[in-house]
Order: C-alpha cells, then structure tokens, then sequence
C-alpha cells in the first residue's frame, strides 16, 4: 500500500515496522510529529518525556533490557541529550537504539542553526540521513540492525525540509521482535573508569568495522551520469543536486558518519571536477579534503540557511538570477504573532508597562519580544530565563532584581527552569519568576506534558503541582493569577518584584486554541463611543486595525477574548450583533 | 518526461493552508503522480507568512517551489498574494482570495498596507482570479472552510475528474467538518463556471 506521509511520519512508521516497543521524545520543531505519530500505534509505549536527556535515558534503559527503543529530538535537543550520547556510545546496547536528530537550517522555528553531523564524529556514533520519505522509513529500519549488528547506538539526522515535506511511502508489515536477554553486565553497563577505558578500546575496533560497512552497504549509492563532474551529497540537498547539475555522476551518502573512503576515493577518481553538495557545515567535505582528494564546496556555496535548486545553478553553474520587478516596494513583512486571545498578551501588556527588565525563554510567548509588546531581553535556550535573571542580580545587585522578571513556558519550566528556580534559592537570589501556564505545549503544537495531568496518549495521569513544587524547593513568596485580571495582575508584579526573596507567580490560563477554550462571542467597535485614543493598539492583537479614521474589529481574527475591554477605557468593545456569530 | 507541475500554496498562518495543500497532494497521488508536499509547521504557523509547495510529475527531486516556477499560486490573502508573486511563472495562473489580515508592522503603524494589490496583478499579469472567499465560506456555514472554497476554484481549472477532489476530501478532512467543507468546495467549484 503506498501512503502519501510526511518525513516524521514515515520515521515513526519505521519504527512501528522495526519492532520498536519504547519511544520517548521532548517536542520540538521539526521533529515533533515523529513521536506524535509513534504515539498511535497501540503496541508502542510512547511518552513526552521532561526534557531530551531523560527521553534519551528512558530509551537506553529500555535498550538495555532488550527492546527497540527509538528517542526523538530536535536538534538543540541533542545538546540536552548530548551527556548520556557520549557514554551510551561506549557502552553500546543490548536491543537496538536509534536517536532522531531534526536540524532546522534557515532557523524556520529555532534559535540557531548548528549542524548535528559534528555530534556524530564527536561521539563516534554512526549516522544516517534519508532524503525522501520512504528513505525515512527505511533509513531508520535499517538504523535498528546497524545498531544492534555493530553494537551501538545509531543516530538518524533529518533536517526540516525532510521532516515536514510529505511524499509517497510503500508500507510495510511489523516485524514481532522478541526482547533479548537482559543479562548483568558491570563491565558493558557501569562507566567507571576501569571499565570505560575498555570500552573506550571497543569503541574504537567497531568505528574501524563501520568504515568496512560504510563501504558495503547499499545505503550510499553511485549514480553514473556524465563524468566531466561529480556531486557527493546527502539528505536534501541531494534531491536539490539532481534538479540543479541533471545528469551528471553523483555519490549519494546515506552514511554520513563514518564515511565510505574507498567508495568516495573511487569516486573521484573517475569524475574531472568533483563537487560537495551539503548544507550548513563543511562536514563531508572536511573529511574528503583530509583524504587528500581535491574538491570544491564552500568555496562557492554558503554555510548558512538552506540550499535550494536555484542557490546552486547561481553558484555553482553561473546561471544569471531572474529578472524581476517587484509591483510594490515596500511590502510589508509579516512576523508571527501571538494569536487572538492568547494568555500572553495580557502578561506582556503588564510587563511593557511596568517597563520590567524581562529574561524570555523558548515558545510562543518568546514572541512577547517583537513589538508591539517588545518586552523580553533576552532568549537563548531552554530553561535559561531562570538562571539569567539570577546572574543578572548578581551582576548588577538587588535593585536591579526589583526591575526584572522571569518568564517561562510550563512544559520548559519543567524541562530545564526546575533546577534554575533550586539556584535562585540555594543561592540567596530574590528573583521574580513568572511561570506561562497555559496548560498545554503551545508552540510545537500542543503536546501535553507533566504540569498538563495527561500522558502522549491522553490517558489521565498525576499532575505536577507547581505551588507545592515551588514550596518544597523553598520558596515561600507563590501567587497564581489570571493574566487578563490585567489590574490584578499587575498589581501581584509589582508586590513580587519588590520582595526581598524569591518569588514565583504562575500565570494561569490555558491557551486560546485548545478545544475546550470558549469565549462569548466576537466584538465589534462601538463608533460613537470610540475615542480613537489608540491604547487598545498597545495590547497588540491581530485582530484590532488601525484604519486611520477609525479603529475596526477584523471579524475573521477576533475570538471574542475580551483583553481589549479590560483596556479600553470608553466601552468601545460591544458583542458583535448574533448574525455575525462564528460557528 | 511531462514537466512537473508546481503549486504553491500562500497565506497567514492559521488560515488552513495546510489542510488545502495535503487535499492536494492525495489527489495526486490518486492520480498516480510522484508528489511532494513541504509544509511549515512551528513558530510561522502562528499568524506569519506561511507557504506550502506542492510538486507532482512523473518524478519530483526539491520539494520546493523555485522563483518563477509556479505554475499555480492559491494565495488565501492579497498582500501574500502579492509577497509571493515573483514565485508565478511566465503564463502562470493566481487565484487570489481579496479578504486582507493586516500584519503587525500595519497594524502598530510601522508600515503601511499597499492599495489596489488585486488590480495591480490583474493588468500585469493576465490569468488571475479573484473572489471574497470569506463571504461564500460564511454561507457555507462556517469561514473556515475558505481552504475549500479555493480548492474548489483551483479544482475547476484542472483536468482532475471532479469525483477524484472530493474523494481526497472525504480521506483527509475529519468526519464532523466534513460536510460544510464539502459544500465550500461545491461552491467554489461553481463560482467561475
């Protein structure tokens, strides 16, 4: 049966037909849909774990006990996860272990563009990357037996235009895999030092055996063209090679590490110019250069963004861009936006105008830093607002703590703020931290997770209480508001940033496109009433336009979340009349 | 070799682009067509410019839609209409939907939304199409069936058998919104018939 899927997708079908049993993931663009699909499969226990490193933790276990485990991530996830890599690479497995990675080059929803070929030298873990989606599917069956065969965890590099572009995939049937033996073994499993340096030893005899592979297997492939020029490449930007350079001779990877030196050594020689066709770093063109073989590549391509068909006929084949003259000159940008009734709003409204020094963190509310409410200073990873706005005190003293706030999703307080929040006390700090509960994991689509008190299968589960959490750790100063209780709101701001201790406000109100969210019905903009004094503007909805001459509610946005009302201050909000009800 | 054919489908995110495009790619697949379909998913899906391509043929490499390839650009709003229009190959078609978001830089009075948009492709472009698809979702009962509107219109100035759209539909739309979407379809379908 051939199925029209999305990369992820095919992934998690991969899975399914390898017998995998365990898969963990923390969601992230563009990885996420692999373990939301995963999670459909009945006889695959799959969980949202807190954060990458314990969803890598809970595969290797379940490897270890004998199943095939798969941990999915984005790729600043590895850098979470990137502490068990390192080890689980010399102990190896017992059931095969795979682990996703999901580069985003181009940064379409994230805060850098690293390359996750490097963390497979620098772990010396083999890796693989598809370039379609049956390649997905089949790349990550085929992940499960290199592991299991070489006796090490594989990694599966996607990026995003692999992840999120549907085409067509052949289905296949599950294979039953029976658990191998779990038997003790202190000296495969316990990293001490005594036993890691013998790893360390087998470690390097199995990258020796998958150089070998790497040379044998059919995942990296040639395809005879034209020999004036050779391409190697991999992943997406071999399907960019192929549109751009047509029928030329090309070494398609599906190994990227190690790779395939007598194959690639053959290669060259036969082609006049040979060319590297790959995204973000030099990664195989490093490594072919150190053979001693001439090559070109970023010399001529960039190390930064995507590739596309067109980027490569430019600057490779000197093809002249096309002429264009645009209509307009001026076209107006269009950045995301916090969607109409969004619980963030009302926070940020607060935030700009107590004029607060704001440490941001990672997921939609991150957009509190473009205008209009422009009030985060900062973003760098997950958890990181926690530990910023402490160093910031440190720095600059308690009256700056006064100034500054916190703020942090409820999926990433949980995943890395926990341990920040322990800092602030531990170390004297008086930080304020507002965490955004919104109930769910917004950004990458709404994912539950330990604060939500659902499970990936929706099944009911405990609940994290984060007033108890918060007292237990030590902090005594907790308040929970509603953020469109704008006036209350700020005042509970204002008396928290002030204490002299650390204080922790969770902003509870669930996201606007969660189900069971309803408002009362749209609003429109009383004209004699309306001032045009403009401040509703300030609370920055997509759905509330300045016309000039007046203000207008856009019907198709508006929701009928009220913020603006709480705002206005001459009643210009009124109820839509019940013919232009959304159904 | 038949040339590939490239679409390319523009909008705000939140609009329902995604559901048009994977309408899409089960008809090609339906027709027996290699396809492939590039989304966008994660931060520009909440209220940014969003794009998805769709390129079927005998054999599609790029999942994406290269500057003055597209053969056909649905665009759900006139400034993507008009952001996105160097995408529109020589001869191209444009069905445009005239409903106008306004993005944040109009919004706080940083930039200003350009007037006329839909005249000013019409007389430098010629096969352009343009409706208030907002309006004939809303009869239909509920405007976000605006997707289904434009599909239904883009559906009409294809040679795909009408029977084979609606059969996609029925696969890849949820049974509940099924039937307003069905009618937006229809609608869109008659609209420039």
């Amino acid at each position: 049966m051939k199925k029209l899927m999305l990369g992820n997708e095919a992934v998690a079908r991969g899975a399914f037909e390898a017998g995998v049993t365990v898969a963990t993931a923390y969601p992230g663009t563009p990885s996420t849909e692999i373990t939301e699909n995963i999670a459909k499969y009945e006889d695959v226990y799959s969980e949202w774990s807190p954060n990458e490193k314990v969803a890598l933790e809970v595969a290797i276990g379940a490897s270890v006990a004998g199943a095939r485990a798969i941990c999915s991530m984005k790729h600043v996830g590895l850098n979470v996860a990137a502490d068990p890599l390192f080890t689980v690479s010399y102990t190896g497995v017992n059931g095969g272990l795979v682990i996703m990675v999901a580069d985003d080059p181009g940064m379409h929803s994230s805060q850098n563009e690293q390359d996750s070929r490097l963390y497979a030298k620098s772990s010396k873990v083999p890796m693989l990357e598809p370039s379609d989606s049956q390649e997905c599917k089949d790349f990550v069956k085929e992940a499960f037996e290199i592991s299991e065969k070489f006796d090490c965890p594989v990694i599966v590099r996607l990026t995003t235009r692999i992840a999120h572009s549907q085409s067509v995939v052949e289905l296949g049937e599950r294979v039953e895999y029976k658990l191998k033996e779990y038997k003790k073994d202190f000296n495969k499993y316990v990293m001490m030092p005594g036993m890691a340096r013998k790893r360390h030893v087998e470690v390097e005899k199995r990258m020796a055996a998958l150089k070998e592979y790497a040379d044998a297997t059919g995942l990296n492939r040639i395809e005879w063209g034209s020999k004036d020029v050779g391409v190697v490449t991999s992943g997406i930007a071999y399907q960019y090679a192929k549109e751009a350079f047509g029928g030329v001779s090309y070494l398609k990877l599906g190994m990227v590490y190690p790779l395939p030196e007598k194959l690639i050594s053959e290669f060259a020689k036969q082609v006049k110019t040979l060319y590297v066709i790959e995204e973000l770093e030099p990664f195989i063109e490093e490594q072919i250069r150190s053979m001693g073989i001439e090559v070109k590549g970023k010399e001529l391509l960039p190390a930064i963004g995507e590739y596309s068909v067109r980027l490569i006929k430019e600057k490779i084949l000197g093809e002249k861009p096309r002429n264009f003259t645009p209509l307009e000159d001026n076209i107006p940008v269009r950045p995301p936006v916090m969607c109409p009734g969004c619980p963030h709003r009302g926070v940020y409204y607060v935030l700009k105008k107590l004029k607060l020094t704001v440490t941001g963190d990672i997921g939609c509310y991150t957009l509190g830093a473009l205008p209009p409410t422009e009030s985060m200073d900062t973003c760098v990873c997950m958890g990181a607002s926690v530990g910023m706005a402490l160093g910031m005190e440190k720095a600059r003293g308690k009256d700056f703590a006064k100034k500054t706030v916190a703020v942090i999703g409820d999926s990433t307080f949980v995943h890395s703020g926990i341990t920040g929040l322990i800092d602030v006390v531990y170390n004297k700090g008086n930080s304020t931290v507002i965490i955004l509960d919104n109930s769910i994991t917004g950004m990458t689509g709404h994912q539950h997770n330990p604060t939500t008190g659902y499970t990936i299968k929706g099944e009911p589960t405990k609940q994290v209480d984060l007033v108890k959490l918060a007292n237990a750790i030590g902090i005594d100063r907790v308040r929970v508001a509603d953020p469109f209780d704008i006036k209350e709101f700020e005042k509970i701001v204002k008396e928290e940033v002030q204490a002299e201790e650390p204080s922790l406000i969770i902003s509870q109100r669930p996201c606007a496109l969660l189900k069971h969210v309803k408002f009362e019905g749209l609003l429109r903009i009383n004209k004699e009433r309306c001032k045009r004094c403009k401040l509703c503007l300030t609370v920055g909805c997509p759905a509330i336009v300045d016309k000039g001459d007046f203000i207008e509610v856009n019907e198709a946005l508006c929701v009928g979340c009220r913020l603006c009302t709480k705002v206005c201050r001459f009643e210009a909000f009124e109820k839509a009349g019940d013919n232009d009800e959304k159904h | 070799m038949m040339k590939n054919i490239n679409i390319m489908i523009v909008g705000v995110g939140g609009q329902g682009t995604l559901l048009a495009s994977r309408v899409l790619g089960t008809v090609a697949l339906k027709k027996s067509f290699d396809v492939k379909v590039s989304e966008v998913h994660g931060m520009s899906q909440r209220g940014g410019s969003v794009v998805t391509y769709v390129k079927l043929g005998e054999k599609v490499h790029s999942p994406l839609v290269e500057k003055g390839e597209a053969d056909i650009i649905l665009a759900f709003e006139q400034l993507e209409a008009l952001r996105w229009l160097e995408y529109l190959r020589d001869g191209g078609r444009m069905i445009i939907n005239d409903q106008k978001i306004d993005p944040m830089p109009v919004i706080t009075g940083k930039a200003k939304y350009p007037e006329n948009i839909i005249q000013k492709i019409q007389s430098s472009y010629g096969n352009v199409l343009s409706l208030n698809a907002l309006d004939i979702a809303r009869q239909c009962g509920n405007i976000k069936a605006v997707n289904m509107v434009l599909i239904g219109v883009m559906a009409r100035s294809t040679q795909i058998e009408k029977e084979v759209w609606l059969q996609s539909m029925k696969e890849v739309i949820p049974e509940k919104f099924l039937e307003v979407n069905l009618k937006a379809f229809e609608a869109g379908y008659s609209i420039f018939s």
